[in-house]
């Protein structure tokens, strides 16, 4: 799909962070081969190598998306978000591979994909990807999808609404990529973040932290919501319905 | 009292549900794919159903510190309806997944001949991705079915040690037993089994392959029934040790000969999953 470029719709100054998708392929790998077991570091050189040789799909699955599916086990659950990204990026996926990976994957897959984007898709052709994630209420979902990509690509309404959505579900606006950048000035995000907090005050409810960070960021010179004496973290219960 | 439910549909269950089993014990759950109360028509409906269980359900399980597994399978029930059918084609993209540790439920429901191509090309998707395999034995002429069950399980590629036979009776605990099956109980309210035949048939038949589950779904069922069983078999005389068998061990040791079974989740925060691998994920 083509839509226009605009101002947001830059590369991200922002390359260093804490996720796979802030962390070059090269890093992640040396990360990995630091980490595993030589059992895991095996699989993981067989996987890398049979991604490199046959990037393309043979039979109704490629073998380097068996090898995505099976990433969790082979490596343990906390090292297969990286092992994931370093497939994908080794396969060369496009827009066409990582949309059939996604819509095929378990949600630690799927997390897998929104963070290798940055890596592997230069324009906005995967933007579907990171609407479909910002849709779901799996909060690790949501944020893996406010990685770098959504950053140079989401348009500043869905932006908007996907800080609004962090704050509403406890995902933590340090996974918001590039937000001072995008945040800067921006007048509509300071209106509905106090709108936010006006909400919660009303309802006796405490207002998440976040949202003082980020409301700073859109105005530094804004007179803050006044604070209530209980402050929280998050929403209620992360609950969208 | 640590409680594995080798068999519980979380997906027609609530929020509540998930913190009074977590009070009650459990900590790991393995939810099988199976119909639902309304029949479905399309294998999208079902692709839908299995990415809930592969993505939605573990993510609302994690949330109260409790472990999610499924199993994948097309059910006997709608294997019979010819639009549904064509679910078997996609199963094995479903079959690789991290999360999947069995093929199931497959079995019978009325034993027609759709059923028995499903259960057989069923049985031997298990063996192809080593994976055990969950059989539901039917409601309606239960023993006969078992029967029926057993042999085309013998003439499966499938050894019996690596298949569940469940929803097992006083009727069809020994012909189960002497297959080598390992033998399912689902303890309901009303039907199926109770706590005190349970207690009974554990007494009778020892604790050995026997796993307990609630099979708690959308009808009048009640997830806290392992733990009703747990507590009537020590006031009964069986040791903690001999609970703990039942409750947790058993299901473990079948559900881990698929290798995937992850039992590491505590009361991680669940809204910190994504963002694990140069956070403390080493």
């Amino acid at each position: 799909m083509t839509r226009p470029h605009t101002a947001w719709d830059t590369p991200a100054a922002d390359t260093e962070g804490t996720t796979p998708a802030r962390t070059s392929p090269a890093a992640l790998h040396d990360h990995l081969r630091a980490h595993l077991d030589g059992a895991a570091r095996a699989w993981l050189d067989q996987a890398l190598d049979e991604a490199a040789a046959h990037p393309g799909i043979r039979g109704p699955i490629s073998v380097w998306e068996l090898r995505l599916a099976e990433a969790g086990r082979r490596c343990g659950p906390e090292h297969a978000d990286a092992a994931r990204v370093l497939i994908l990026h080794t396969a060369r996926a496009g827009t066409d591979a990582v949309t059939r990976v996604y819509y095929q994957g378990t949600a630690a897959e799927r997390r897998s994909v929104l963070h290798a984007l940055p890596h592997l898709v230069d324009g906005p052709g995967a933007l579907p990807l990171v609407e479909d994630a910002l849709r779901t209420n799996d909060t690790s979902v949501v944020a893996a999808a406010v990685g770098p990509y959504a950053a140079r690509h989401l348009s500043p309404h869905l932006w908007r609404h996907a800080v609004l959505k962090c704050l509403f579900t406890g995902v933590p606006v340090a996974e918001v990529a590039d937000l001072e950048r995008r945040a800067h000035a921006d007048a509509e995000l300071a209106r509905m973040l106090a709108d936010y907090a006006a909400e919660r005050t009303a309802a006796g409810r405490p207002v998440p932290e976040d949202l003082y960070r980020v409301l700073t960021l859109c105005d530094p010179t804004a007179t803050p919501p006044a604070r209530t004496a209980e402050h929280g973290t998050r929403g209620t219960d992360g609950k969208e319905s | 009292m640590r409680i594995f439910d080798p068999h519980i549909h979380m997906t027609s269950r609530t929020t509540d549900d998930y913190e009074a089993m977590h009070a009650a014990g459990v900590r790991a759950l393995v939810e099988p794919a199976f119909w639902l109360g309304q029949p479905r028509t399309s294998p999208a409906s079902f692709f839908d159903y299995f990415d809930s269980l592969l993505g939605w359900e573990p993510f609302r399980a994690a949330q109260y510190g409790i472990a999610h597994h499924c199993t994948i399978a097309l059910n006997p029930k709608e294997a019979n309806d010819p639009r549904c059918a064509p679910v078997l084609d996609e199963l094995p993209r479903y079959l690789v997944k991290d999360q999947v540790v069995a093929v199931g439920e497959i079995g019978y429901d009325s034993m027609t001949p759709a059923e028995d191509t499903a259960l057989a090309a069923q049985l031997q998707l298990a063996a192809d991705h080593e994976l055990p395999a969950l059989v539901h034995t039917p409601h309606r002429d239960k023993l006969a079915g078992l029967r029926r069950t057993l042999d085309v399980v013998r003439e499966s590629a499938l050894p019996p040690g690596r298949v569940l036979v469940d929803h097992l009776n006083e009727t069809t605990v020994k012909e189960a037993k002497d297959s080598g099956c390992w033998l399912g109980f689902s303890v309901y309210p009303d039907t199926k089994m109770d706590e005190e035949r349970m207690v009974a048939i554990l007494r009778a038949h020892g604790p050995e392959q026997v796993l307990v589950n609630s099979a708690a779904d959308w009808g009048r069922s009640d997830p806290l029934k392992t733990r009703r069983v747990g507590e009537l078999m020590l006031a009964e005389g069986f040791t903690e040790d001999e609970v703990d068998r039942v409750l947790w061990r058993n299901p473990v040791a079948f559900y881990g000969l698929s290798g995937r079974l992850n039992l590491a989740l505590a009361a991680t925060e669940a809204t910190h999953e994504g963002n694990s691998i140069l956070r403390g994920g080493a």
